[in-house]
C-alpha cells in the first residue's frame, strides 16, 4: 500500500550534500554579493545597528555644526565618559530584553548598589573591591528577587520591576537622607572618570586588540573554508577587520592627544580608565551571548519560551539568571554614574536613567519583543543616546528639551523596531 | 471489559518484534477516563497511522508514550523488556522522539540552531558550531531534503512544509528508534504535504519505527503500513494498511467499528 520510494544510496546522499545547499558554499562569491544579501536583509527588516549608526552621524554632524567646541577630543573624552554608565547599564538590560521581559528597576537598583559601595567605603573604611563586590552582591540579590516573582510567580516583569522602581528609591532615601549626597572620591572607583591610561600602555592595548580580533576571525575564516561550511567572502572579511582596526586605532589616536585646555602648561591624553572596563564586559558578554550554551539558550528562550522548555531547557532558570545579570550591571553602571559625577545622592540611577539605557539598548537594535539582541547594540545605542544630552548642554538649551529629545529618539527607535518586526514576518527573514 | 480485538492474530505479517509497546495502558484526568486498556505498538521501519476522532484519546497516548503524562496502570515495553518511564528525558533516552503540532522551533534562531537546541555539541564551554553545522547538513543530505537552501537561514524564512522538514531532521538528529509525529500535515498544501509523506517514508525505510498521528485518510492509505484506531479511549482496530480501506477506517474512527472489525457492541455498549 505504501508508496515505494527507494532509501538513497551512499551516492546519492553525496549528490545531495553537493547539489542542495549551494547556498552555503559562498566561496566564490563577492563583495557585491554581499552586499545585495545585506540590502535585501535591510529591507526584510533586519537593521541590526544601522539605525543607531546614522543616528550617530547625524547627531554629530548637527552637534558640530553649531557647537564650535562638540568636536574637541576635550569634548569627545566627555562624551566616552558619559556614555559608560549608560552603556554599561543599556548592557543589561539587553539580557533581559532578549527574553522579552522588561526592568523598569535597574537604574534606581544601581543607584542603590552605589550609595551601599559609597557607605561602606566611608563608614566601614572597606576598599573599593571589597565594596565593589558588595554592590555586585546586591545587585545580584535584587535580580534574584524580581526573576523569582516573574518566573516563579508569573507576574509581568513590568509589574514587578515597577514595584522595586518604586521601593529601591527608599533605599539611598534612607541611608543618605533627603537632600544629602555622599562623596564618591577613592582613587581607583573616582579614577575610571578622571585618570587616563598612560599613552603607551593604551597603544599596547589597542593593537593587541586589533591583533587579536583580526586573527580569531581570520582562523574561524579558514577552518569554515576548509570545512565547506558558511562563509563571507574573503574581500567581505578583511573590510570588516579594516573598519575594526580604523575605529579602534582611529579613537586611541584621538585620545592620546593632549586635550587640556591650556596644553602648554598641562597634559591630559590618553584613553580613560571607564573605556577599558566598557570594553572588557561588552567582550565578556559577547563571548556569553554567542559563543557558549547559556547564550543560545537565552535567544531561544526569548524566541519561543514553549520550543526551549520542550527541548529540555530549564525556563524558569533563564529567566531569573537575565534579571540576576541585568541587575548586577546595573550595580556596575551605578557605581561608573557616581565616579563621574563623584557623589552618589538619593536622586541616583533615578529619573531618565532606565529610559536612557533602554533607549540605548533598542536604538542598538535589540528588539523589545524578545529574541533579538546583542551587546554590542548596548554600546553604539549608548553612544548616541549620551551624545543628546552632551551636545544640547554645550548648546545651553534648557533641560525641558533634553527631555522631549531623549523620549522622541526613545519612541523612534520602537517604532523602528516595531516595524522592522513587521517587515520581518512578512519577508520571514 | 476488554474490548474484544478482532482481525489481529490472521493478518499480522511481520515478523519483527514491536520496538516499543505498551499493554493494557488505562490513563483518567479526575473522573474522565481518558484511555481504557489500550494496546499500542510501534514496530521497527514500519509507519503507524494513529487514527482517531477529536477527544478519541490520540493525543493523551502520544504524551503517555513520550512521557509526558504517567500511567495509570499498563505497562511500557521497549524492545520487549519493561522500561521504567519516568518523565520525557527517559523516553529521549529510549530513543524516542516526538515532533509537536506546533513544532516547537525558535523563529529567532537558524536550522542548524534550531536542530541542536538543548543539546548543543561543546568543546568546552564554547559551542562548536562547525561540528554542529556539518552534522545537520549531513542529516539533511540523508533525509534527502532538497529544499532548504542554506542551514545557516533563519526558521522565520521556511514554509510550513521546510519547517516540518527541519522539525523531523531534529528529532533524527540523534540516532533515534522512533518517532512520533503529531499531525504532520495538517496546515500543508498538496506539494508540501507530498515532501513531508517523502520524508516520513523515507524515515521507516531506514529502519525507524514512525507513529503519524493524523486525521487524513489520504495519508494514511498512501504512507502507513499499519493503523491503529482509537474510538472513544479504547482501541477499536489496529490492523495492517492492505487490510482495511477508505471507508472502513472512517467507519472505525466514527463509530468504533465496521463489518467484523471493531469493538464488539456489548463492549461499546458499556462505554
Amino acid at each position: 500500500m505504501s508508496i515505494q520510494t527507494p532509501a538513497p544510496t551512499p551516492t546519492d546522499t553525496a549528490k545531495v550534500a553537493d547539489s542542495d545547499f549551494t547556498g552555503d558554499n559562498r566561496s566564490s562569491a563577492t563583495i557585491g554579493d554581499a552586499a545585495r544579501d545585506y540590502l535585501n536583509r535591510l529591507r526584510g527588516g533586519d537593521m541590526g545597528s544601522l539605525p543607531a549608526l546614522l543616528g550617530l552621524v547625524v547627531l554629530f554632524a548637527v552637534f558640530g555644526l553649531s557647537h564650535d567646541k562638540f568636536l574637541t577630543t576635550y569634548n569627545l573624552t566627555n562624551l566616552v565618559i558619559q556614555a559608560a554608565s549608560i552603556c554599561v547599564l543599556a548592557m543589561g538590560l539587553v539580557f533581559v530584553l532578549l527574553i522579552g521581559e522588561i526592568d523598569l528597576s535597574a537604574g534606581v537598583a544601581g543607584g542603590a548598589s552605589a550609595t551601599i559601595t559609597a557607605l561602606v567605603m566611608i563608614d566601614h573604611g572597606w576598599s573599593w573591591w571589597a565594596a565593589v563586590l558588595a554592590a555586585l552582591a546586591i545587585g545580584a540579590v535584587i535580580g534574584l528577587a524580581i526573576g523569582s516573582l516573574v518566573s516563579l510567580l508569573g507576574i509581568p516583569s513590568f509589574v514587578v520591576t515597577l514595584a522595586f522602581f518604586l521601593a529601591l528609591q527608599a533605599v539611598p532615601l534612607k541611608l543618605i537622607g533627603s537632600g544629602g549626597s555622599l562623596r564618591f572620591n577613592d582613587e581607583v572607583l573616582r579614577g575610571l572618570s578622571i585618570k587616563n591610561v598612560p599613552v603607551t600602555a593604551g597603544w599596547i592595548a589597542a593593537v593587541l586588540l586589533v591583533v587579536g580580533f583580526a586573527g580569531l576571525t581570520l582562523w574561524q575564516h579558514r577552518s569554515r573554508v576548509a570545512k565547506g561550511l558558511v562563509h563571507k567572502p574573503i574581500a567581505l572579511v578583511a573590510l570588516q577587520l579594516t573598519v575594526f582596526a580604523g575605529i579602534v586605532l582611529g579613537l586611541t589616536a584621538l585620545l592620546s592627544q593632549n586635550r587640556a585646555v591650556n596644553p602648554n602648561v598641562f597634559n591630559i591624553s590618553g584613553i580613560p580608565w571607564v573605556a577599558p572596563v566598557v570594553i572588557v564586559l561588552l567582550l565578556l558578554w559577547t563571548f556569553v551571548l554567542t559563543r557558549t550554551r547559556f547564550g543560545r539558550h537565552l535567544y531561544a528562550v526569548g524566541g519561543n519560551a514553549e520550543a526551549a522548555r520542550r527541548a529540555g531547557i530549564n525556563v524558569t532558570r533563564m529567566k531569573i539568571t537575565a534579571f540576576v545579570i541585568c541587575t548586577s550591571m546595573a550595580a556596575i553602571s551605578g557605581i561608573l554614574a557616581a565616579s563621574y559625577t563623584g557623589k552618589v545622592s538619593p536622586g541616583s540611577g533615578g529619573g531618565n536613567v532606565l529610559l536612557y539605557a533602554v533607549g540605548a539598548a533598542v536604538i542598538g537594535g535589540t528588539s523589545l519583543f524578545g529574541g533579538r539582541g546583542r551587546a554590542i547594540d548596548a554600546v553604539v545605542g549608548g553612544l548616541v543616546i549620551a551624545t543628546i544630552p552632551n551636545g544640547l548642554g554645550l548648546l545651553d538649551q534648557a533641560s525641558y528639551i533634553n527631555y522631549i529629545v531623549t523620549g522622541g529618539v526613545l519612541l523612534l527607535a520602537a517604532s523602528v523596531d516595531a516595524i522592522s518586526r513587521r517587515r520581518r514576518s512578512a519577508a520571514g527573514v | 471489559m476488554t474490548a474484544e480485538l478482532s482481525a489481529e492474530a490472521p493478518y499480522r505479517p511481520e515478523p519483527l518484534a514491536p520496538l516499543l509497546e505498551l499493554r493494557g495502558v488505562n490513563k483518567s484526568f479526575g473522573v474522565v477516563h481518558v484511555l481504557h486498556d489500550v494496546d499500542f505498538a510501534v514496530y521497527p521501519g514500519q509507519v503507524t497511522a494513529l487514527v482517531g476522532d477529536n477527544g478519541a484519546g490520540k493525543s493523551t497516548l502520544v504524551k503517555v508514550i513520550a512521557g509526558i503524562y504517567g500511567r495509570d496502570s499498563g505497562d511500557y515495553l521497549f524492545e520487549g523488556a519493561p522500561v521504567h518511564v519516568n518523565g520525557p528525558r527517559d523516553v529521549a533516552g529510549l530513543g524516542v522522539e516526538v515532533v509537536y503540532q506546533d513544532l516547537a522551533l525558535c523563529d529567532n534562531l537558524d536550522i542548524v540552531q534550531n536542530m541542536f537546541l538543548g543539546r548543543e555539541l561543546r568543546k568546552g564551554i564554547v559551542l562548536d558550531d562547525m561540528t554542529m553545522e556539518d552534522r545537520a547538513r549531513e542529516t539533511l543530505a540523508s533525509l534527502s531534503v532538497r529544499t532548504v537552501k542554506s542551514v545557516r537561514q533563519s526558521v522565520a524564512s521556511l514554509s510550513g512544509g521546510q519547517r516540518q522538514t527541519v522539525a523531523i531532521a531534529k528529532a533524527v538528529l540523534w540516532n533515534s528508534r522512533i518517532v512520533l509525529l503529531d499531525e504532520p500535515t495538517a496546515a500543508l498544501g498538496v506539494a508540501q504535504t507530498r515532501q513531508v509523506l517523502d520524508l516520513v517514508r523515507r524515515l521507516a525505510d531506514r529502519g525507524l519505527g514512525v507513529v503519524l498521528i493524523t486525521h487524513n485518510m489520504n495519508d494514511v492509505l498512501e504512507v502507513a503500513d499499519r493503523v491503529t484506531a482509537l474510538y472513544l479511549g479504547r482501541v477499536a482496530a489496529d490492523v495492517p494498511t492492505e487490510n482495511v480501506n477508505h471507508k472502513q477506517i472512517v467507519e472505525l474512527i466514527t463509530a468504533g467499528r465496521s463489518g467484523d472489525l471493531g469493538i464488539r457492541d456489548d463492549a461499546a455498549a458499556t462505554i
